[in-house]
């Protein structure tokens, strides 16, 4: 995995709650064996309409999402992490994500960044006063930035420390596991007999 | 202190743990179909590395199988390829699999209950969100995604927070004809869909304890649904006798052994929760959803609310797009919504119990005419136990369709999905736009909910059918 250490790009709002994966990749789009090629089925259903805020010229190239509360519900599917980020998208903020969601973001390298409900607003609203604006998401000092001046935004954003750590270092989780192999041995020495088995 | 279930079967998997990281957790059972798993043997095979334990691993083929002629080759040639991956990745790194054709073959939330491989006290993940289904026999068990479910293979560890602790009590005893799923709609309704977010809930209380494991398992299936990590009830003599004569349920001292130990697995008296809800289970009616999420639902008897009437602004927007997105208006007797297609099936809803109920309904009267009823048995064994009980002919001679087992319309991979505007009341987990077809329209409703609606054509519970006369029965 690529570290991530800070990003600044043109920032996208996406005016709605409770986006759950279903929205952001629908399951009729989720017959590759790769990772890659799913930018397609990215929010599919919002894409035919010409309005939808990624068919606008002046957020092309967008690759900071900033979503209402409960990015990321429902679906365990982490091909809603690939879609967005082969779409281009780096960092998703929001208020609240789904656990899954937040979870597989953090393995597959998205940033995503939970901020208070008053920063999205904001955001939405900077975004869409002047759109093409960027959003900065420094993960070092957890912070997101966006705007001059008097409209100048900067706020803090939360993320676990360690899904922190191992974004800044580019790490594994396998590789960081594995290095727990004895440990593993050990508990499997202990496991009751009457666990069930598959083989 | 005394601790909760959830934290004593958290402690018993504990590999290590160390300050400042998750705690790094044991798994006792993966569970693995073909969507959310090719990219992770990928990512085994790029990193030369191997399934750790192949025998805690178990994989079938659900989400993206066709259930029409299911005995010929699937049809979709990249559906097609996304089963062939799984078989070629089941075969080279010996892992067990319940093909298509294969008797034990089905949701994956279905077939390891019944297979007896989900037991109390295991930790048990799947790359699945519906994984808490599992739960009900008092394991943890929770979705995960593709990253994890490679973490899972190369390891059979998770690192994982420990989350909070919340029970939900619910008192006195569900009503004739109310189920649970009327029970666990009713529950979201009350929470929000994140209202159980960073929690490992477990359901207790007397209208739980009657359940069955089948309407136990329902609940902690829709966990998810209000955003829990986990669902988790108490194991207890009900547990025990759904088990005891399941193909791969411990065996003498074994099971013996097995049994001592889940009788320690119940939250002790002097516990405490992060956080605690009650309801009464005896004020409770059928219950179904009018928006496009599971948490916006009312009581059939009422009426598609006004988006005005909700307090919070985020709400009323939230009813008012779905109330546009459903072709709803407020003040609709939700009794009077008309609909197309009737989904009986899923991990929620696709066991023989809830085949056997739907039938009961059914029985002697037809699907309404303008209405289709497809049922879809949760396994191949589901099917093989519905025909020889007669279930699928009640089916069939009132109209319906009779499927082979899998996911089907519960997510609308596989043909078997919603055309746009149309509209469904469905036995499944998710009414999100578009889940079950693209501009489909989902209701979700209880299993005698689901069969009553196909005979009348409109939200319906078997009361308001008329009764057989004695020639009809
Ligand atoms: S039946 Fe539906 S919810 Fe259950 S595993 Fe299949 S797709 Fe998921």
């Amino acid at each position: 995995m690529d570290a991530f250490t800070t990003h600044t790009g043109v920032g996208v709002p996406l005016r709605r709650s409770n986006v759950d994966t279903d929205q952001i990749i629908p399951a009729h789009y989720l017959k590759r064996v790769s990772r890659d090629g799913f930018e397609d089925g990215l929010f599919a259903a919002w894409r035919d309409n010409p309005d939808f805020v990624l068919n606008r010229d002046e957020f092309s190239g967008g690759s900071v999402l900033v979503a209402g509360p409960d990015f990321g519900t429902g679906s365990s599917r982490e091909h809603a992490v690939w879609a967005l980020q082969n779409y281009g998208f780096r960092a998703v903020i929001s208020p609240r994500f789904g656990d899954i969601f937040r979870g597989n973001a953090g393995k597959a390298g998205l940033l995503a960044a939970q901020v208070d409900d008053k920063v999205v607003s904001r955001l939405w609203d900077l975004l869409e006063d002047k759109p093409g604006a960027v959003v900065t998401v420094d993960l070092e000092s957890r912070t997101v930035r966006a705007g001059e001046g008097t409209d100048a935004i900067e706020d803090s954003f939360d993320i676990d420390d360690y899904t922190r750590w191992r974004l800044l270092e580019g790490l594994d989780d396998i590789g960081i596991t594995l290095g727990h192999a004895d440990d593993i041995t050990a508990y499997e020495e202990k496991r009751p007999s009457f666990k069930p088995a598959t083989l | 202190m005394g601790r909760t279930l959830a934290e004593k079967v958290w402690d018993e998997h504990v590999v290590r743990t160390a300050p400042g990281e998750p705690d790094l957790l044991y798994i006792d059972l993966h569970l693995i179909h073909e969507v959310t798993s090719p990219q992770a043997f990928e990512g085994l095979r790029l990193n030369d590395r191997t399934v750790r334990r192949p025998d805690l691993t178990l994989a079938t083929e659900d989400h993206n199988v066709p259930t029409l002629d299911w005995d010929k080759p699937i049809a979709d040639p990249v559906s097609r390829t996304q089963v062939e991956t799984l078989r070629r990745n089941a075969e080279e790194f010996g892992v067990r699999l319940h093909a298509l054709g294969d008797k034990d073959q089905g949701i994956v939330h279905i077939i390891g209950p019944q297979l007896g491989l989900t037991q109390p006290g295991m930790t048990i993940v799947c790359g699945d969100s519906h994984t808490s289904t599992h739960g009900a026999f008092g394991a943890l068990a929770f979705g995960i995604g593709t990253s994890e479910v490679e973490h899972v293979l190369a390891t059979q560890t998770l690192m994982q927070t420990r989350p909070k602790t919340m029970a939900v009590t619910v008192n006195g005893s569900l009503p004739d004809g109310v189920t649970a799923k009327d029970l666990v709609l009713t529950l979201i309704t009350h929470t929000g869909t994140g209202g159980g977010q960073g929690y490992i809930v477990e359901y207790r209380g007397p209208a739980i304890e009657e359940l069955s494991m089948e309407g136990r398992m329902t609940i902690c299936n829709m966990s998810i649904e209000w955003g829990a990590k986990a669902g988790m009830i108490a194991p207890d003599q009900t547990t025990f006798d759904y088990l005891a004569d399941k193909p791969e349920a411990p065996q003498g001292a074994d099971w013996d052994a097995a049994v001592e130990h889940w009788r320690s697995l119940v939250t002790d008296d002097d516990a405490t929760y992060d956080e605690e809800i009650v309801l009464d289970a005896s004020t409770m009616t059928p219950f179904v959803t009018w928006g496009t999420n599971p948490g916006q639902g009312v009581p059939l008897g009422e009426a598609v609310p006004d988006p005005a009437s909700f307090d919070e602004p985020g709400d009323r927007v939230a009813a008012e797009k779905a109330l546009e997105y459903m072709a709803l208006t407020a003040g609709t007797p939700m009794r009077e919504v008309k609909v197309d297609t009737v989904f009986v099936g899923s991990c929620t809803n696709g066991r023989l119990e809830d085949l056997r109920l739907a039938a009961e309904v059914i029985k002697g009267r037809t699907v309404d005419p303008d209405t289709r009823l497809l049922v879809v048995p949760g396994s191949a064994k589901v099917r093989l136990q519905a025909e020889d009980e007669g279930l699928d002919v009640i089916f069939k001679e009132a109209g319906a369709e009779w499927r082979g087992a899998g996911c089907s319309m519960c997510l609308g991979m596989n043909p078997d999905q919603l055309a746009p505007g149309e509209r469904s009341a469905s036995t499944s987990n998710r009414n999100f736009e578009g889940r079950q077809g693209k501009g489909g329209r989902t209701h979700l409703v209880s299993v005698p909910v689901a069969a009553a609606t196909a005979v009348r054509g409109t939200l319906s519970s078997p009361a308001d059918l008329p009764e057989l006369t004695p020639t009809d029965a």
